[in-house]
């Protein structure tokens, strides 16, 4: 669910501090709209990783609103919390695979969580394997894998449950710049498909591969907005998941 | 890599709002097992076996007390303490007339002179047709009378008999029985209590076990947990992974404790039965002690996933 005006999710003057040392953002104020790609860019260390942290609901701010799917995430109840996830998928940085699982075991764990029927989980993984290229190593355990197999299993894994919202946390960081180009392919497939992402890049080169993308960059925890999109939202995308 | 077209199925399900349940059990995937290779199905098994032991132990001084009891609470025996003879036989016969006219007796017997011999003899020799002279030819034995009341014997009623043979047989010694073996119920009494705080305490250093694995364990698979967790995963369904996982080391632990408790429990079981020893006969255990016992491993096992559950869900609500 949107809000009105078609915005997945909104951040009102929001600041996160880890205990009690300085504010590592501080007032955070943008609009994401349903449909749209969009970077955050931002040296290492100025706070990407934070922000989409709070965007997928792995971190509560320290002040300000965030309002998710049109509902305030701040107050959202943490037994509510695992339902707002699974509208969310993320690519984690680091991939996170469970090490002991096979690809395609990855790939299912999303719909296994969801208690979605095992057959229909077959067809749906199987698919989504083959979509990302990896159909001859459905059986492969992450260690088998090259890092960039590992980094497109967990984009299978993020966007098997259907999300509405992706977000991706630098997720070319570890492989190299073909591939890096490949996956950013697979995203614009995706956002094509109607889900709304988010991808956090270091990588300059990568935001001019996305033409339509808005651009949000991060500098010492403050966000700027070089492309205006913050300060004179697009139009929100039709469609939508 | 292949086109891009659509792989996400328009019939594939949303599943936000689906039941908080992996699909088909798979659960049991996200934390590898390690049968029996983990010391937890064995420190279960341990607990398991000292617990049904202990618990066959208490039901069986249980068993003995209860049939020790019902046997002696209306025991009165009346000694004649006088030296064989015509006066005793006189004394003899004047105390179970007096005892057969008496409120709430149903029974008087005096007991046979070989009755007597045969209870003496393992202590005095005697019995056989090779052990030479009687018991009581050897030494100074009273004449005994069995009397049975109807229901348990009191102070008063012992004291009303006491005065009663006062005058008829003023040799006679009035005891109730179950007077005698107070200590030994007391005694039993005192183990019964020791077994049952050994069945708790046993139970208790269960759980601690159980709840040391499940932090191991939760250590161990943090990052799994931490995945599932950010992929929607509920508390109620990352519990379950560990219960599971705990669940079926317990049941093996359990299995093998109260194999090897049955097992020590039927050799005890033939060595005291070859004692031939009437109290201690009065323990076998009926079928509700074995049913009570086959419960052990059962409350084993569900004590051991409710602990790592509690723990779990504990470890997990301090995450967002």
């Amino acid at each position: 669910m949107t809000e009105p005006n078609g915005a997945i999710a909104r951040f009102d003057n929001v600041g996160l501090r880890y205990g009690s040392e300085r504010e590592v953002l501080s007032d955070i104020a943008f609009t994401l709209f349903a449909g749209r790609f969009y970077f955050l860019t931002g040296a290492s260390g100025a706070g990407k990783s934070s922000l989409l942290r709070m965007l997928y609901l792995a971190q509560r701010p320290s002040r300000g609103m965030i309002s998710l799917f049109g509902v305030d995430a701040v107050t959202l109840p943490r037994e509510r919390l695992p339902g707002f996830r699974r509208r969310i998928g993320v690519v984690f940085q680091d991939v996170r695979l469970v090490p002991h699982l096979s690809a395609y075991d990855n790939v299912a764990l999303p719909l296994r969580i969801a208690g979605v029927p095992e057959k229909e989980i077959t067809r749906s993984v199987t698919d989504m394997l083959e979509w990302v290229g990896l159909e001859d190593r459905m059986q492969a355990r992450p260690a088998s894998l090259s890092g960039g197999e590992q980094q497109r299993v967990g984009i299978a894994r993020a966007v098997i449950g259907r999300p509405e919202l992706l977000v991706a946390d630098e997720p070319t960081g570890n492989v190299d710049p073909d591939m890096a180009i490949k996956l950013l392919r697979l995203f614009e497939a995706l956002n094509r498909l109607g889900t709304t992402v988010v991808v956090a890049t270091h990588d300059m080169h990568l935001l001019q591969k996305v033409p339509d993308s808005l651009i949000m960059r991060l500098d010492r925890g403050k966000m700027s907005d070089p492309t205006g999109a913050l300060r004179y939202p697009p139009r929100p995308m039709g469609g939508g998941m | 890599m292949s086109g891009f077209d659509d792989p996400l199925a328009d019939d594939v399900p949303d599943p936000v709002d689906r039941p908080a349940r992996f699909s088909a059990g798979r659960e049991s995937e996200l934390v590898p097992q390690a049968r029996l290779s983990g010391p937890m199905p064995w420190v279960i098994a341990i607990m398991v076996a000292l617990t049904a032991i202990a618990a066959v132990t208490g039901l069986a001084l249980r068993n003995i007390a209860l049939a020790a009891a019902a046997d002696l609470s209306g025991g009165v025996t009346v000694q004649v303490m006088e030296a064989p003879g015509e006066g005793r036989g006189h004394q003899v016969d004047a105390a179970l007339d007096a005892l057969r006219m008496a409120p709430g007796v149903t029974s008087v017997r005096q007991v046979p002179a070989q009755e007597i011999d045969r209870l003496l003899a393992p202590w005095l020799g005697g019995e056989g047709p090779d052990q030479g002279v009687a018991a009581a030819d050897v030494v100074p034995v009273p004449a005994l009378i069995d009397v049975k009341m109807g229901g348990a014997v009191s102070d008063a009623q012992v004291a009303a008999l006491r005065a009663r043979l006062a005058k008829a047989a003023p040799a006679a010694r009035v005891d109730a029985q179950a007077h005698w073996l107070s200590p030994v119920f007391d005694a039993i009494d005192s183990l019964q209590w020791l077994a049952a705080a050994m069945v708790g305490l046993l139970g208790v250093a269960m759980c601690a076990a159980v709840l040391l694995a499940a932090r191991s364990a939760l250590g161990q698979h943090r990052n799994t947990i931490a995945i599932v967790h950010m992929l929607g995963g509920t508390d109620g369904q990352i519990a379950r992974i560990f219960q599971h996982a705990i669940g079926m080391d317990a049941a093996a632990g359990a299995a093998l404790g109260i194999a090897v408790a049955v097992a020590v429990v039927s050799v005890l079981g033939r060595k005291f039965a070859g004692l031939g020893a009437g109290l201690v006969a009065g323990g076998a255990l009926g079928w509700v002690d074995w049913l009570l016992v086959a419960l052990v491993p059962l409350v084993a096992v569900g004590l051991a996933v409710l602990t790592v559950r509690i723990s779990v869900l504990k470890a997990l609500g301090r995450m967002l």
